[in-house]
């Protein structure tokens, strides 16, 4: 269970880049690579293994002026997602 | 949320390159994937060379670098090529058998910022691993340097060639891996081309144990906490795999001396002339290359291909098997059902499910 106290980072060998070439964010993973719209590039711009899930929704709340429980619901959402498949760890 | 990265047009950027940067190996595998004429030391690209190369590919859109051979490590600028990679951006792969691993090359190369490390293993059994790869003893090494792989933290990637004699022990091999921590483990059949093709009848399985490895993968999926690719030896399919993601679509190859190659079994096909990277940027090479425009797309497909609806989806399956197995590059893949050739799979499958008990043929080289 990922509660807001959580402070998730990039696994080993996993890591969100530009690509410069496509004008993508993406994340780069054992032989794979997935693209990251721009609210996902936008919150794991902000996994560091220092800020906390509620800092992480802080931020991104201010900065998109949005509904604090619906940024809430999708960056828990997504981040639980990535670290079940191994992209990201506390 | 996030999706895989596919590619959309034709002449869309690559995205992976896999450098052989060296055909040197101590091991002697008889399904060694590498050609029939191997390059030597003399010939193999220098380290600016290489490092220049990796510049163009970043610029062209490559976002992984998989350091292959031949034994990568044999090359000893290879934490400097890492180290290069590393600074452009590019994720960087260790594809290597393992066998010069210690904690001192392995700092150098965690140093240096490798991102992730392929671990080839021929088997579960110490005995049959020696036989397969004709060196002595080879089995402690292995798991050694899995212990420092993952000792220094680094993501680990458990890599089997399935063949005839040891896909039976796969749920041994999932045990391996989940006891010394890979997060991936990829459980390829031998694809059969170059000197793999000289052992088939040898190594290619019966339908029966495909079966059975079918249900272990299901079941190990089922489990869970490990990434699982596993690749059937076409050969038992209907229709064909769409090779390489699709030819000059995805991937590129660099072989030791420097020549670029759709695929890294692409210099079997008379015809096809291959660049090489001393000559010419990687961006001309890639997108006007006459070795990738010749089966790039659906343009160049015979029938059953041209009118086919999966023309899109396997990309007419792959050229240099349809190159071994019906003599010409421009044929149906035979592993298509619709290919009029088929009856050289069938027969190939007959052979390996009367024969049990074959030698192999063994290839040596190390100058």
């Amino acid at each position: 269970m990922l509660t807001e106290s959580c402070c998730l980072k990039f696994a080993r060998g996993h890591r969100l880049q530009h690509d410069t070439v496509r004008h993508l964010w993406i994340i780069q993973a054992p032989e794979k690579a997935f693209i990251a719209d721009e609210i996902a590039a936008a919150t794991l711009k902000l996994v560091d293994g220092k800020r906390s899930l509620k800092e992480i929704i802080d931020a991104l709340t201010a900065d998109y002026q949005a509904d604090r429980s619906i940024i809430a619901r999708d960056v828990t959402a997504l981040l639980a997602e990535l670290r079940d498949k191994g992209v990201l760890n506390s | 949320m996030t999706t895989p990265y596919i590619p959309s047009a034709a002449e869309a950027p690559p995205m992976s390159l896999l450098a052989e940067v060296t055909h040197r190996c101590p091991l002697s595998c008889p399904y060694c994937s590498n050609p029939l004429e191997l390059v030597r030391k003399s010939q193999e690209l220098s380290t600016e060379s290489w490092k220049r190369v990796f510049k163009e590919a970043a610029d062209l859109g490559i976002l992984q670098v998989h350091f292959s051979g031949g034994e990568p490590m044999v090359r000893p600028d290879l934490p400097d090529l890492i180290a290069y990679a590393q600074s452009l951006n590019l994720y960087t792969n260790l594809i290597t058998s393992g066998v010069f691993l210690t904690r001192d090359t392995l700092k150098t190369l965690d140093e240096a910022g490798l991102d992730h490390v392929q671990l080839s293993f021929q088997d579960v059994i110490p005995e049959e691993a020696d036989r397969l790869s004709g060196f002595s003893n080879v089995q402690p090494r292995k798991l050694e340097a899995a212990r420092l792989i993952r000792e220094a933290g680094l993501p680990l990637t458990l890599n089997f060639v399935l063949h005839k004699g040891n896909i039976e022990r796969m749920p041994a091999m999932f045990a391996l891996a989940r006891k010394l921590g890979a997060i991936r483990v990829e459980m390829a059949n031998t694809q059969y081309y170059g000197w793999a093709l000289r052992n088939r009848a040898a190594l290619l399985p019966s339908l029966a144990q495909l079966d059975a490895a079918q249900d272990v993968v299901n079941a190990e999926l089922a489990r869970g906490g490990l990434a699982i690719d596993y690749v059937t030896p076409d050969y038992y399919a209907d229709r064909p795999k769409p090779c390489m993601g699709g030819w000059g679509r995805r991937f590129l190859n660099i072989s030791p001396s420097g020549k670029v190659l759709p695929c890294h079994a692409a210099e079997t096909i008379p015809g096809l002339t291959f660049d090489n990277v001393e000559e010419k940027p990687l961006k001309e090479i890639w997108e006007n290359g006459q070795a990738f425009r010749r089966f790039r797309g659906t343009e160049w497909m015979p029938e059953p291909c041209a009118s086919c609806d999966r023309k899109e989806i396997d990309w007419g399956g792959c050229r240099c098997q349809a190159l071994a197995l019906t003599g010409d590059a421009c044929n149906t893949d035979p592993v298509c059902s619709l290919s009029p050739r088929h009856n050289t799979i069938l027969d190939a499958i007959r052979e390996a499910n009367e024969k049990t008990e074959l030698p192999f043929i063994y290839r040596h080289f190390s100058t």
